[in-house]
Protein backbone atom coordinates (compact mmCIF):
# COMPACT_ATOMS: atom_id res chain seq x y z
CA UNK A 1 0.00 0.00 0.00
CA UNK A 2 2.15 2.84 -1.26
CA UNK A 3 -0.62 5.34 -0.53
CA UNK A 4 0.54 5.29 3.09
CA UNK A 5 4.14 6.11 2.10
CA UNK A 6 2.82 8.91 -0.06
CA UNK A 7 0.69 10.28 2.79
CA UNK A 8 3.67 10.19 5.12
CA UNK A 9 5.60 12.25 2.57
CA UNK A 10 2.59 14.60 2.35
CA UNK A 11 2.47 15.04 6.13
CA UNK A 12 6.21 15.83 6.12
CA UNK A 13 5.59 18.58 3.56
CA UNK A 14 2.67 19.90 5.64
CA UNK A 15 4.88 19.96 8.75
CA UNK A 16 7.38 22.03 6.79
CA UNK A 17 4.70 24.53 5.77
CA UNK A 18 3.19 24.72 9.27
CA UNK A 19 6.65 25.35 10.73
CA UNK A 20 6.81 28.53 8.65
CA UNK A 21 3.54 29.72 10.20
CA UNK A 22 3.89 29.61 13.97
CA UNK A 23 0.64 29.28 15.90
CA UNK A 24 -1.24 27.83 12.95
CA UNK A 25 -2.36 24.37 12.05
CA UNK A 26 -3.36 22.87 8.73
CA UNK A 27 -7.10 23.06 8.07
CA UNK A 28 -7.58 22.18 4.42
CA UNK A 29 -5.33 20.28 2.03
CA UNK A 30 -5.95 20.29 -1.73
CA UNK A 31 -4.42 17.61 -3.93
CA UNK A 32 -4.52 17.10 -7.69
CA UNK A 33 -4.33 13.42 -8.61
CA UNK A 34 -4.34 11.96 -12.11
CA UNK A 35 -5.52 8.46 -13.09
CA UNK A 36 -2.00 7.69 -14.34
CA UNK A 37 -0.28 8.73 -11.10
CA UNK A 38 -0.55 5.19 -9.78
CA UNK A 39 -2.45 6.40 -6.74
CA UNK A 40 -6.04 5.53 -5.85
CA UNK A 41 -7.79 8.60 -4.37
CA UNK A 42 -9.94 6.56 -1.99
CA UNK A 43 -6.91 4.70 -0.62
CA UNK A 44 -5.04 7.99 -0.31
CA UNK A 45 -7.93 9.40 1.66
CA UNK A 46 -7.97 6.40 4.01
CA UNK A 47 -4.20 6.51 4.44
CA UNK A 48 -4.31 10.21 5.24
CA UNK A 49 -6.42 9.66 8.33
CA UNK A 50 -3.68 7.32 9.60
CA UNK A 51 -0.69 9.41 8.55
CA UNK A 52 -1.94 12.74 9.90
CA UNK A 53 -2.44 11.49 13.48
CA UNK A 54 -0.46 13.57 15.95
CA UNK A 55 0.83 15.93 13.24
CA UNK A 56 0.10 19.57 12.45
CA UNK A 57 -2.58 18.24 10.10
CA UNK A 58 -4.39 16.20 12.74
CA UNK A 59 -7.62 18.12 12.16
CA UNK A 60 -7.17 18.72 8.44
CA UNK A 61 -9.63 17.88 5.69
CA UNK A 62 -8.26 16.38 2.49
CA UNK A 63 -9.72 17.51 -0.83
CA UNK A 64 -8.75 15.45 -3.85
CA UNK A 65 -9.37 16.81 -7.30
CA UNK A 66 -9.06 14.11 -9.94
CA UNK A 67 -7.65 15.34 -13.20
CA UNK A 68 -8.53 14.14 -16.69
CA UNK A 69 -6.24 12.33 -19.07
CA UNK A 70 -5.41 14.50 -22.08
CA UNK A 71 -2.93 13.50 -24.78
CA UNK A 72 -1.34 15.45 -27.61
CA UNK A 73 -0.82 13.64 -30.89
CA UNK A 74 2.73 13.58 -32.21
CA UNK A 75 1.35 13.15 -35.71
CA UNK A 76 -1.56 15.62 -36.12
CA UNK A 77 -0.72 17.81 -33.13
CA UNK A 78 -4.26 17.87 -31.75
CA UNK A 79 -5.21 17.20 -28.16
CA UNK A 80 -7.85 14.73 -27.08
CA UNK A 81 -9.16 13.06 -23.93
CA UNK A 82 -8.04 9.46 -23.42
CA UNK A 83 -8.37 6.58 -20.98
CA UNK A 84 -5.59 5.07 -18.87
CA UNK A 85 -4.95 2.08 -21.11
CA UNK A 86 -5.74 3.69 -24.49
CA UNK A 87 -3.64 6.80 -24.85
CA UNK A 88 -4.38 7.12 -28.55
CA UNK A 89 -5.24 10.23 -30.54
CA UNK A 90 -9.01 10.31 -31.00
CA UNK A 91 -8.68 12.48 -34.12
CA UNK A 92 -6.38 10.35 -36.28
CA UNK A 93 -5.94 7.14 -34.26
CA UNK A 94 -2.16 7.53 -33.93
CA UNK A 95 -0.67 5.76 -30.88
CA UNK A 96 2.36 7.98 -30.56
CA UNK A 97 1.12 10.71 -28.25
CA UNK A 98 2.45 12.61 -25.29
CA UNK A 99 0.61 13.17 -22.06
CA UNK A 100 -0.61 16.71 -21.41
CA UNK A 101 -2.27 15.84 -18.11
CA UNK A 102 -3.35 12.80 -16.14
CA UNK A 103 -0.30 11.72 -14.14
CA UNK A 104 -0.41 14.47 -11.51
CA UNK A 105 0.49 13.73 -7.93
CA UNK A 106 0.38 17.24 -6.63
CA UNK A 107 0.01 19.11 -3.39
CA UNK A 108 -1.75 22.16 -4.80
CA UNK A 109 -2.83 24.28 -1.86
CA UNK A 110 -2.88 24.32 1.90
CA UNK A 111 -5.09 26.43 4.15
CA UNK A 112 -4.04 27.19 7.69
CA UNK A 113 -6.02 28.30 10.69
CA UNK A 114 -5.12 29.52 14.16
CA UNK A 115 -4.66 26.72 16.66
CA UNK A 116 -7.41 27.66 19.13
CA UNK A 117 -10.20 27.93 16.60
CA UNK A 118 -12.54 25.05 16.06
CA UNK A 119 -13.34 23.91 12.55
CA UNK A 120 -16.66 25.75 12.58
CA UNK A 121 -15.49 29.24 13.38
CA UNK A 122 -12.22 29.04 11.51
CA UNK A 123 -11.67 31.66 8.89
CA UNK A 124 -11.48 30.29 5.37
CA UNK A 125 -9.62 31.97 2.56
CA UNK A 126 -10.05 31.67 -1.20
CA UNK B 1 11.76 21.36 0.33
CA UNK B 2 12.64 23.54 -2.58
CA UNK B 3 9.96 26.18 -2.80
CA UNK B 4 11.29 27.77 -5.92
CA UNK B 5 12.52 25.00 -8.14
CA UNK B 6 9.19 24.72 -9.97
CA UNK B 7 9.75 21.02 -10.27
CA UNK B 8 6.07 20.18 -10.43
CA UNK B 9 4.96 22.70 -12.96
CA UNK B 10 3.63 20.99 -16.04
CA UNK B 11 1.69 22.19 -19.02
CA UNK B 12 -1.43 20.95 -17.35
CA UNK B 13 -1.11 23.15 -14.30
CA UNK B 14 1.08 26.01 -15.49
CA UNK B 15 -1.94 28.30 -15.73
CA UNK B 16 -2.30 28.18 -11.97
CA UNK B 17 1.14 29.72 -11.64
CA UNK B 18 0.72 32.13 -14.54
CA UNK B 19 -2.57 33.41 -13.20
CA UNK B 20 -1.60 33.99 -9.64
CA UNK B 21 2.11 33.48 -9.47
CA UNK B 22 3.52 31.38 -6.68
CA UNK B 23 1.88 33.19 -3.88
CA UNK B 24 0.73 33.05 -0.38
CA UNK B 25 -1.94 35.22 1.14
CA UNK B 26 -3.35 35.23 4.61
CA UNK B 27 -3.58 31.58 5.45
CA UNK B 28 -3.73 29.94 2.03
CA UNK B 29 -0.47 28.66 0.62
CA UNK B 30 -0.20 27.73 -3.04
CA UNK B 31 2.28 24.90 -3.05
CA UNK B 32 2.22 22.94 -6.32
CA UNK B 33 4.81 20.43 -5.33
CA UNK B 34 4.90 16.75 -6.13
CA UNK B 35 3.80 14.59 -3.22
CA UNK B 36 6.96 12.54 -3.73
CA UNK B 37 9.13 15.61 -3.84
CA UNK B 38 11.63 14.37 -1.22
CA UNK B 39 11.90 11.00 -2.91
CA UNK B 40 12.49 12.67 -6.26
CA UNK B 41 15.29 14.80 -4.85
CA UNK B 42 16.99 11.79 -3.33
CA UNK B 43 16.58 9.95 -6.64
CA UNK B 44 18.30 12.81 -8.49
CA UNK B 45 21.05 12.63 -5.88
CA UNK B 46 21.44 8.87 -6.43
CA UNK B 47 21.65 9.48 -10.17
CA UNK B 48 24.50 11.92 -9.56
CA UNK B 49 26.33 9.19 -7.64
CA UNK B 50 25.84 6.77 -10.53
CA UNK B 51 26.96 9.27 -13.15
CA UNK B 52 29.99 10.38 -11.17
CA UNK B 53 31.11 6.76 -10.99
CA UNK B 54 30.28 6.06 -14.66
CA UNK B 55 27.72 3.45 -13.64
CA UNK B 56 24.71 2.46 -15.78
CA UNK B 57 21.73 1.71 -13.51
CA UNK B 58 18.76 -0.42 -14.57
CA UNK B 59 15.58 -0.88 -12.52
CA UNK B 60 13.89 -4.26 -13.10
CA UNK B 61 10.17 -4.41 -12.35
CA UNK B 62 7.55 -7.15 -12.72
CA UNK B 63 4.95 -9.25 -10.92
CA UNK B 64 6.33 -11.70 -8.35
CA UNK B 65 8.07 -14.61 -10.05
CA UNK B 66 8.29 -13.26 -13.61
CA UNK B 67 11.96 -14.18 -13.76
CA UNK B 68 13.91 -11.10 -12.66
CA UNK B 69 16.51 -13.00 -10.64
CA UNK B 70 16.83 -15.72 -13.29
CA UNK B 71 17.43 -13.04 -15.93
CA UNK B 72 20.13 -11.49 -13.73
CA UNK B 73 21.82 -14.86 -13.25
CA UNK B 74 21.95 -15.40 -17.02
CA UNK B 75 23.09 -11.82 -17.61
CA UNK B 76 25.96 -12.29 -15.15
CA UNK B 77 26.98 -15.52 -16.90
CA UNK B 78 27.05 -13.72 -20.26
CA UNK B 79 28.51 -10.36 -19.30
CA UNK B 80 30.30 -10.95 -16.00
CA UNK B 81 33.72 -11.14 -17.65
CA UNK B 82 33.29 -7.99 -19.68
CA UNK B 83 31.56 -5.70 -17.17
CA UNK B 84 31.72 -5.40 -13.43
CA UNK B 85 28.13 -6.00 -12.36
CA UNK B 86 26.48 -5.14 -9.04
CA UNK B 87 22.95 -5.84 -7.82
CA UNK B 88 20.62 -4.26 -5.30
CA UNK B 89 17.87 -6.70 -4.38
CA UNK B 90 14.55 -5.52 -3.02
CA UNK B 91 12.52 -8.17 -1.26
CA UNK B 92 9.82 -8.13 1.38
CA UNK B 93 11.34 -10.72 3.67
CA UNK B 94 14.28 -12.81 2.56
CA UNK B 95 17.96 -12.68 1.52
CA UNK B 96 17.39 -15.48 -1.02
CA UNK B 97 17.74 -13.45 -4.20
CA UNK B 98 20.93 -11.73 -3.01
CA UNK B 99 22.36 -15.14 -2.13
CA UNK B 100 21.59 -16.39 -5.68
CA UNK B 101 23.43 -13.39 -7.15
CA UNK B 102 26.43 -13.74 -4.81
CA UNK B 103 26.68 -17.39 -5.81
CA UNK B 104 27.50 -16.05 -9.29
CA UNK B 105 30.43 -14.08 -7.84
CA UNK B 106 28.78 -10.66 -8.05
CA UNK B 107 28.32 -8.23 -5.13
CA UNK B 108 24.70 -7.93 -4.03
CA UNK B 109 23.08 -5.81 -1.34
CA UNK B 110 19.73 -6.99 -0.07
CA UNK B 111 17.16 -4.43 1.02
CA UNK B 112 14.46 -6.04 3.08
CA UNK B 113 11.50 -3.74 2.72
CA UNK B 114 9.37 -5.44 5.39
CA UNK B 115 5.86 -4.14 4.89
CA UNK B 116 6.74 -1.69 2.11
CA UNK B 117 5.86 -3.22 -1.24
CA UNK B 118 8.27 -1.07 -3.26
CA UNK B 119 11.75 0.39 -3.14
CA UNK B 120 12.18 4.12 -2.70
CA UNK B 121 15.11 6.43 -3.35
CA UNK B 122 16.08 6.61 0.33
CA UNK B 123 16.33 2.82 0.65
CA UNK B 124 18.50 2.72 -2.45
CA UNK B 125 20.67 5.55 -1.15
CA UNK B 126 21.37 3.63 2.07
CA UNK B 127 22.16 0.49 0.08
CA UNK B 128 24.73 2.49 -1.90
CA UNK B 129 26.72 2.92 1.30
CA UNK B 130 27.30 -0.84 1.28
CA UNK B 131 28.43 -0.84 -2.31
CA UNK B 132 31.64 0.38 -3.93
CA UNK B 133 30.48 2.12 -7.09
CA UNK B 134 34.10 2.50 -8.23
CA UNK B 135 34.11 -1.23 -8.80
CA UNK B 136 30.85 -1.38 -10.76
CA UNK B 137 29.99 -0.71 -14.41
CA UNK B 138 26.37 -1.88 -14.53
CA UNK B 139 24.14 -1.79 -11.47
CA UNK B 140 20.84 -3.65 -11.51
CA UNK B 141 18.14 -2.86 -9.03
CA UNK B 142 15.67 -5.73 -8.72
CA UNK B 143 12.53 -4.06 -7.43
CA UNK B 144 9.98 -5.81 -5.24
CA UNK B 145 7.77 -8.12 -7.32
CA UNK B 146 4.69 -5.90 -7.68
CA UNK B 147 3.07 -4.27 -10.70
CA UNK B 148 1.34 -1.52 -8.75
CA UNK B 149 3.53 0.82 -6.81
CA UNK B 150 7.21 0.56 -7.81
CA UNK B 151 6.57 2.74 -10.89
CA UNK B 152 5.64 5.71 -8.69
CA UNK B 153 9.04 5.89 -7.01
CA UNK B 154 12.04 7.15 -8.94
CA UNK B 155 15.19 5.52 -7.57
CA UNK B 156 17.78 7.34 -9.65
CA UNK B 157 17.96 4.65 -12.34
CA UNK B 158 18.66 5.48 -15.99
CA UNK B 159 16.27 2.89 -17.43
CA UNK B 160 13.19 0.95 -16.38
CA UNK B 161 12.95 -2.58 -17.70
CA UNK B 162 9.60 -4.30 -17.16
CA UNK B 163 9.27 -8.07 -17.38
CA UNK B 164 6.09 -9.82 -18.42
CA UNK B 165 6.24 -13.60 -18.28
CA UNK B 166 4.34 -15.83 -20.67
CA UNK B 167 2.56 -17.42 -17.69
CA UNK B 168 0.79 -14.10 -17.09
CA UNK B 169 -1.84 -12.73 -19.45
CA UNK B 170 -0.74 -10.86 -22.57
CA UNK B 171 -3.13 -8.06 -21.52
CA UNK B 172 -1.09 -7.14 -18.42
CA UNK B 173 -0.01 -3.80 -19.99
CA UNK B 174 -3.68 -2.82 -20.29
CA UNK B 175 -4.37 -3.85 -16.69
CA UNK B 176 -1.32 -2.09 -15.21
CA UNK B 177 -0.89 0.96 -17.44
CA UNK B 178 1.07 2.98 -14.89
CA UNK B 179 3.77 0.32 -14.66
CA UNK B 180 4.01 -0.49 -18.37
CA UNK B 181 3.90 3.15 -19.46
CA UNK B 182 7.11 3.63 -17.46
CA UNK B 183 9.01 0.86 -19.29
CA UNK B 184 12.03 1.77 -21.43
CA UNK B 185 12.11 -1.86 -22.54
CA UNK B 186 9.63 -4.70 -22.08
CA UNK B 187 10.92 -8.24 -21.79
CA UNK B 188 8.50 -11.06 -22.44
CA UNK B 189 10.15 -13.78 -20.34
CA UNK B 190 9.89 -17.59 -20.20
CA UNK B 191 9.47 -17.81 -23.98
CA UNK B 192 10.32 -21.52 -23.69
CA UNK B 193 6.79 -21.94 -22.31
CA UNK B 194 5.02 -20.20 -25.20
CA UNK B 195 4.27 -23.42 -27.03
CA UNK B 196 3.09 -25.29 -23.95
CA UNK B 197 0.81 -22.49 -22.87
CA UNK B 198 -0.51 -21.60 -26.28
CA UNK B 199 -2.56 -18.60 -25.21
CA UNK B 200 0.04 -15.88 -24.78
CA UNK B 201 0.48 -13.78 -27.90
CA UNK B 202 3.62 -11.59 -27.83
CA UNK B 203 2.17 -9.41 -30.61
CA UNK B 204 -0.92 -8.69 -28.56
CA UNK B 205 1.20 -7.82 -25.55
CA UNK B 206 3.17 -5.43 -27.76
CA UNK B 207 -0.05 -3.88 -29.08
CA UNK B 208 -1.28 -3.27 -25.53
CA UNK B 209 2.04 -1.56 -24.81
CA UNK B 210 1.69 0.67 -27.90
CA UNK B 211 -1.83 1.58 -26.73
CA UNK B 212 -0.05 3.23 -23.80
CA UNK B 213 1.82 5.39 -26.31
CA UNK B 214 4.97 3.56 -25.34
CA UNK B 215 7.49 2.94 -28.16
CA UNK B 216 9.75 0.80 -25.94
CA UNK B 217 11.66 -2.07 -27.48
CA UNK B 218 10.06 -5.48 -26.83
CA UNK B 219 12.21 -8.62 -26.53
CA UNK B 220 10.78 -12.12 -26.18
CA UNK B 221 13.32 -14.33 -24.45
CA UNK B 222 14.03 -17.16 -22.05
CA UNK B 223 16.58 -17.26 -19.27
CA UNK B 224 16.12 -21.03 -19.15
CA UNK B 225 16.66 -21.98 -22.79
CA UNK B 226 18.78 -18.93 -23.60
CA UNK B 227 16.54 -18.03 -26.56
CA UNK B 228 17.04 -14.38 -27.63
CA UNK B 229 19.11 -13.59 -24.58
CA UNK B 230 21.58 -12.19 -27.13
CA UNK B 231 19.06 -9.42 -27.97
CA UNK B 232 18.94 -8.38 -24.33
CA UNK B 233 22.73 -8.52 -23.96
CA UNK B 234 23.07 -6.36 -27.06
CA UNK B 235 20.47 -3.90 -25.75
CA UNK B 236 22.36 -3.61 -22.46
CA UNK B 237 25.71 -3.05 -24.11
CA UNK B 238 24.25 -0.30 -26.29
CA UNK B 239 22.77 1.40 -23.24
CA UNK B 240 26.13 1.12 -21.47
CA UNK B 241 27.95 2.79 -24.36
CA UNK B 242 25.35 5.56 -24.52
CA UNK B 243 25.69 6.11 -20.79
CA UNK B 244 29.47 6.57 -21.13
CA UNK B 245 28.92 9.04 -23.99
CA UNK B 246 26.37 10.98 -21.96
CA UNK B 247 28.72 11.21 -19.00
CA UNK B 248 31.52 12.42 -21.27
CA UNK B 249 29.13 15.12 -22.50
CA UNK B 250 28.07 16.06 -18.97
CA UNK B 251 24.53 14.74 -19.44
CA UNK B 252 22.35 12.25 -17.66
CA UNK B 253 19.20 10.33 -18.47
CA UNK B 254 16.03 9.63 -16.61
CA UNK B 255 13.59 6.86 -17.50
CA UNK B 256 11.31 7.81 -20.37
CA UNK B 257 8.17 8.41 -18.38
CA UNK B 258 7.81 9.17 -14.73
CA UNK B 259 5.39 10.61 -12.30
CA UNK B 260 4.55 14.22 -12.87
CA UNK B 261 7.26 16.77 -12.44
CA UNK B 262 10.30 14.60 -12.14
CA UNK B 263 11.32 15.39 -15.66
CA UNK B 264 11.57 19.06 -14.82
CA UNK B 265 13.69 18.35 -11.84
CA UNK B 266 17.32 17.65 -12.44
CA UNK B 267 19.47 20.09 -14.38
CA UNK B 268 18.55 20.29 -18.02
N1 LIG C 1 10.35 -22.06 -17.85
C1 LIG C 1 11.02 -21.02 -17.38
N2 LIG C 1 11.01 -20.73 -16.06
C2 LIG C 1 11.67 -19.66 -15.62
C3 LIG C 1 12.38 -18.81 -16.49
N3 LIG C 1 12.94 -17.81 -15.76
C4 LIG C 1 12.57 -18.03 -14.47
N4 LIG C 1 11.81 -19.15 -14.39
C5 LIG C 1 11.23 -19.75 -13.17
O1 LIG C 1 10.28 -18.85 -12.62
C6 LIG C 1 10.35 -18.87 -11.20
C7 LIG C 1 10.60 -17.48 -10.66
O2 LIG C 1 11.83 -17.00 -11.15
P1 LIG C 1 12.65 -15.84 -10.42
O3 LIG C 1 13.82 -15.52 -11.26
O4 LIG C 1 12.91 -16.20 -9.00
O5 LIG C 1 11.56 -14.67 -10.48
P2 LIG C 1 11.61 -13.23 -9.78
O6 LIG C 1 10.92 -12.29 -10.71
O7 LIG C 1 13.01 -12.90 -9.41
O8 LIG C 1 10.73 -13.50 -8.48
P3 LIG C 1 10.55 -12.53 -7.19
O9 LIG C 1 11.88 -11.93 -6.88
O10 LIG C 1 10.05 -13.43 -6.14
O11 LIG C 1 9.53 -11.51 -7.62
C8 LIG C 1 11.47 -19.85 -10.84
O12 LIG C 1 10.89 -21.08 -10.55
C9 LIG C 1 12.29 -19.91 -12.11
O13 LIG C 1 12.96 -21.13 -12.26
C10 LIG C 1 12.39 -19.15 -17.90
O14 LIG C 1 12.98 -18.45 -18.74
N5 LIG C 1 11.68 -20.24 -18.27
MG1 LIG D 1 13.76 -12.29 -7.55
ZN1 LIG E 1 -3.67 12.65 -34.22
ZN1 LIG F 1 14.28 20.81 -6.81
ZN1 LIG G 1 11.51 20.24 -6.05
ZN1 LIG H 1 24.70 10.40 -1.25
ZN1 LIG I 1 4.39 -0.14 -2.44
Amino acid sequence: MHELSICQALVDQLEGIAAQHPGKQVAEVYLGIGPLSGVVPQLLNDAFSVARAGSCADAATLHIHESEIIVRCLSCGKQSPATANRLLCSHCGEWQTELVSGDELLLERVELEAFEQSGESSQKYH
Amino acid sequence: MCDTCGCSITEGNRHLIDEGGKHEHSGAVEVLSNLLHENNHTAAHNREHFDRHHVLTINLMSSPGSGKTALLETTIEQLGEKYRIGVIEGDLETENDAARIRAKGVPAVQIMTGTACHLDAHLVHSALHDMNLDEIDILFIENVGNLVCPASFDLGQHYNVTLLSTTEGDDKPAKYPVMFRAADAMLITKSDLLEVLGDFDPQKATQYLRNLANPAEVMTLSARSGEHIDLWIEWLQKRFQEQQQRIAGGETRRPAIQADGIALHAAR
